[in-house]
């Protein structure tokens, strides 16, 4: 069994009420940190922690928290990224529904540690039956004195908000979201200035995932540099993986990071093994904006070294033979999957979600999505192939935001690992006219037939 | 002040100014093209990625290069920064992808658009991308709209500059439209047609890049190219009142502000001198207007003709038609 830290108590009757969440050691780390440390020894053990953000970037959560601009006299913001739309990903949502006050001991604190006096949880819209309980936990909280004026008898005083968005995937971009928050079109701002300058209402504001911030007590209690021992290398601690796919046992799981994805697929603790017997074919190891990955390179890094859940390791080979951790939607494909139409489904997700704003992602995620609608109904050429991978190459990295990256990487990375298959729907295009084609007839690669 | 390097083109700037001002400062060829960018509104720019350029060196002091190539009309200078614009070959590829992306949805209707000839599309996609689209798919449509009385929308021609809504922003009383959806279905729209009735309105006309925006007054009545631009002036006690009259013959046919080199308008001008004084006894003419570039006008710079080439011009002509009837003379069979 890996450690746990956030869904130690998920099995205890009741923990969505404040006096079962209490009972079980809950809200210590407000005490601790209001009662005994300084703002700023918060943040120097949320540093030693090594904590990187969950959200899907994994910048260090610590560093992030020292670049806001203390020295101005204008309000300091914490807001929580709770827009989890990326698809795949669902773990965020778990911990709101099950576990609401850790998110809001997590604000808590860290709003201390920020010396921001009023905080929102950025939710996304259609997680509309999370909104009362996260509103009950901040009313238990507030009966409690855990918020409101002069906490605890000090002088800090705190004020929760939530707030539901419209249902828009780009909000979950920062400083979209902070344009939404502003009662603004969601659009993505361009950076520089950061939101850690100007950023809410032109202030200083910290935005962060909902498992960072959930994380953050348990680094206060047990100390950063005890939470520094859990995971390996650079990435510390443990992790919420939300599984999806073709496994017998999809869900959420909270993994030590370091842990072999071989083990993760395969063991009974966590994903239980391909279903229905079948064998893997690709997966996609953090959220549908990563590249896709087929198995051989899944499993083993191009060195041959087994593959871990961390950071480092998911993303070791760059790009060519590698992927990352991103936000954890793992999503595992069997042998019946067809690359092609999967890759139709996520472009049509970003094409539908681009904001809009700047021409390449706007134009560029509509032309990906029609290219792969041909290729996948039969009507496609072999120059479509290519076209994919330049229209991808032109979008990346020439957006305001990472939504054009995360549209053009999983089209470019199917290309590059299963052009093969793509190649074949250009062939056949009979047989691809069924949507299930695969299911009928599994792909079978004849590059490896011929090797063997 | 700071020292930029643009494309081996040193210059001094003040603190403060974005790469495209200094390089517009230097001006000529490595001015890049901008289509969202407006000096003149606050907070445009950095949407269309026509500007990309590469930072080969961030400053003086700090002299790695930026990993991505940055919007130069909001990325401000650094002191010792070195910037490749059409020296380097990813910037060009780039911006024929964006050239290539706001054609995507783009109708070729130029030879019925009002905008044909002073289209900053038109320009950029002649200096900048390629004569071929690879795109086979259906093109986007919308509805034509009206926004008030005097201004038509053209949905499908818009490239999403933004800057008409800044101009309803940042000139107008109130806020009118916005931008309503999202993806390439966005589109600029008021959910009341017709209730846009403020003074400086038609500024959305000049501001557009393209011919999304187009004055209902002037529509389809002339080619740009068959027009002559005067510049004058009014009394105005809304408006600076100085404009361009494009006219024909004594006939005033358009009224605009004056636009710079970059197409830029510095001074805004009311609705009353754009649309009501389309006669030539309300304006004090001061002579014909100078259009540097961004104009299909500036190519034939008719307000000083050059006499001795036009004879020489014609003479050569001549020579020419002279020469063709003695071949057709030498070759008809006899």
């Amino acid at each position: 069994m890996g450690r746990k830290l956030l869904l130690k108590d998920i099995n205890v009757p009741g923990i969505k009420s404040f006096e079962v969440y209490r009972k079980m050691g809950g809200y210590a780390s407000v005490e601790k940190a209001l009662k005994t440390m300084t703002p700023d020894s918060v943040m120097e053990e949320v540093k030693k922690s090594g904590l990187r953000g969950r959200g899907g970037a994994g910048f260090p959560t610590g560093m992030k928290w020292s670049f806001l601009d203390r020295k101005s006299d204008k309000p300091r913001y914490l807001i929580c990224n709770a827009d989890e739309s990326e698809p795949g990903t669902f773990k965020d949502r778990f911990l709101m529904e099950y576990l609401p006050h850790a998110l809001i001991e997590g604000m808590i604190v860290s709003s201390f540690a920020l010396g921001a006096n009023t905080s929102y949880i950025y939710m996304r819209g259609e997680f509309r039956w999370i909104f009362p309980i996260l509103e009950k936990a901040i009313e238990e909280a507030r009966a409690a004195g855990f918020l409101g004026n002069n906490m605890l008898g000090t002088d800090y005083s705190l004020e929760l908000y939530v707030h539901s968005g419209g249902g828009a995937y780009i909000c979950g971009e920062e400083t979209a979201q902070i344009e939404s928050l502003e009662g603004k079109r969601g659009n993505p701002r361009n950076k520089p200035p950061f939101p850690a300058v100007v950023g809410l209402y032109g202030c200083p504001t910290v935005v962060n995932n909902v498992e960072s911030i959930a994380t953050v007590p348990h680094i206060l209690n047990m100390g950063g540099d005890e939470y520094a021992k859990i995971g390996i290398g650079k990435s510390t601690g443990t992790k919420l993986i939300s599984a999806s796919g073709h496994i017998n046992k999809p869900g959420v799981y909270e993994i030590e990071l370091g842990l072999p994805v071989e083990e993760f697929i395969y063991s009974d603790e966590y994903c239980g093994g391909i279903w229905k017997g079948r064998k893997m074919k690709a997966c996609v190891p953090g959220g549908s904006s990563v590249p896709i990955l087929p198995t051989e390179l899944m499993l083993k890094t191009a060195k041959g070294e087994p593959r871990l859940m961390s950071y480092e390791s998911l993303s070791d080979g760059g790009f060519a033979t590698g992927s990352m951790l991103g936000s954890g939607g793992f999503i595992v494909f069997d042998e019946t999957a067809c690359i092609v139409r999967n890759t139709w489904t996520y472009a049509r997700f970003y094409h539908h979600e681009s904001c809009g704003q700047c021409s390449p992602c706007r134009e560029g995620t509509g032309w990906m999505e029609k290219v792969l609608h041909r290729i996948e109904t039969g009507h496609g050429k072999m120059s479509d192939i290519d076209l994919l991978v330049d229209v991808a190459k032109k979008i990346e990295g020439n957006t305001i935001c990472p939504l054009g990256d995360a549209a053009a990487w999983p089209v470019a990375a199917a290309v590059r690992h299963f052009r093969e298959e793509f190649e074949y729907h250009v062939r056949y295009p009979e047989k691809v006219k069924d949507p299930k084609h695969f299911e009928k007839e599994p792909f079978v690669s004849e590059k490896k037939a011929v090797a063997a | 002040m700071a020292k930029v390097t643009i494309d081996g083109i040193e210059i001094e700037v003040a603190d403060g100014t974005t790469i495209l001002q200094a390089a517009r400062q230097i001006g000529g060829e490595i001015v890049p093209p901008a289509m969202c960018y407006y000096s003149t509104l606050k907070n445009s720019g950095g949407k269309c990625r026509a500007c990309l350029v590469k930072v080969a060196a961030g400053s003086a002091k700090d002299p790695r290069p930026m990993p991505k190539l940055v919007p130069s009309c909001i990325t401000t200078v650094q002191d010792g920064m070195v910037v490749e614009n059409i020296t380097n070959p990813t910037v060009l590829e780039t911006r024929k992808g964006v050239v290539e992306f706001l054609l995507l949805n783009h109708p070729l209707d130029c030879p019925i658009c009002d905008q044909a000839g002073e289209c900053d599309l038109q320009n950029f996609a002649y200096n900048h991308g390629v004569s071929k689209t690879r795109y086979e798919e259906e093109r986007r449509t919308f509805e034509q709209h009206d926004i008030g009385d005097k201004i038509k929308l053209h949905m499908n021609r818009c490239i999403l500059c933004y800057r008409c809504t800044y101009v309803a922003d940042q000139l107008t009383d109130n806020r009118v439209h916005g931008v309503l959806n999202r993806g390439d279905h966005a589109e600029i729209s008021t959910y009341i047609e017709k209730a846009i009735d403020n003074e400086f309105s038609g500024n959305m006309i000049d501001v557009c890049p393209v011919g999304a925006l187009t004055d209902k007054t002037f529509r389809f009545k002339q080619r740009v190219w068959f027009t002559k631009p005067l510049d004058a002036h009014r009394d105005c006690p809304k408006c600076s009142g100085k404009v361009v009259l494009w006219t024909k013959g004594n006939d005033v046919l358009r009224v605009t502000a004056r636009k710079d080199q970059y197409n830029e308008v510095k001074e805004f001008i009311c609705n009353e001198c754009r649309y009501d004084h389309k006669d030539m006894n309300d304006w004090v003419i001061e002579g014909p207007r100078h259009i540097e570039r961004g104009s299909v006008i500036s190519q034939n710079h008719y307000e000083k003709i050059d006499l001795v080439k036009l004879k020489a011009d014609v003479e050569r002509q001549l020579k020419f038609q002279e020469g063709k009837r003695l071949n057709e003379a030498n070759n008809t069979p006899a």
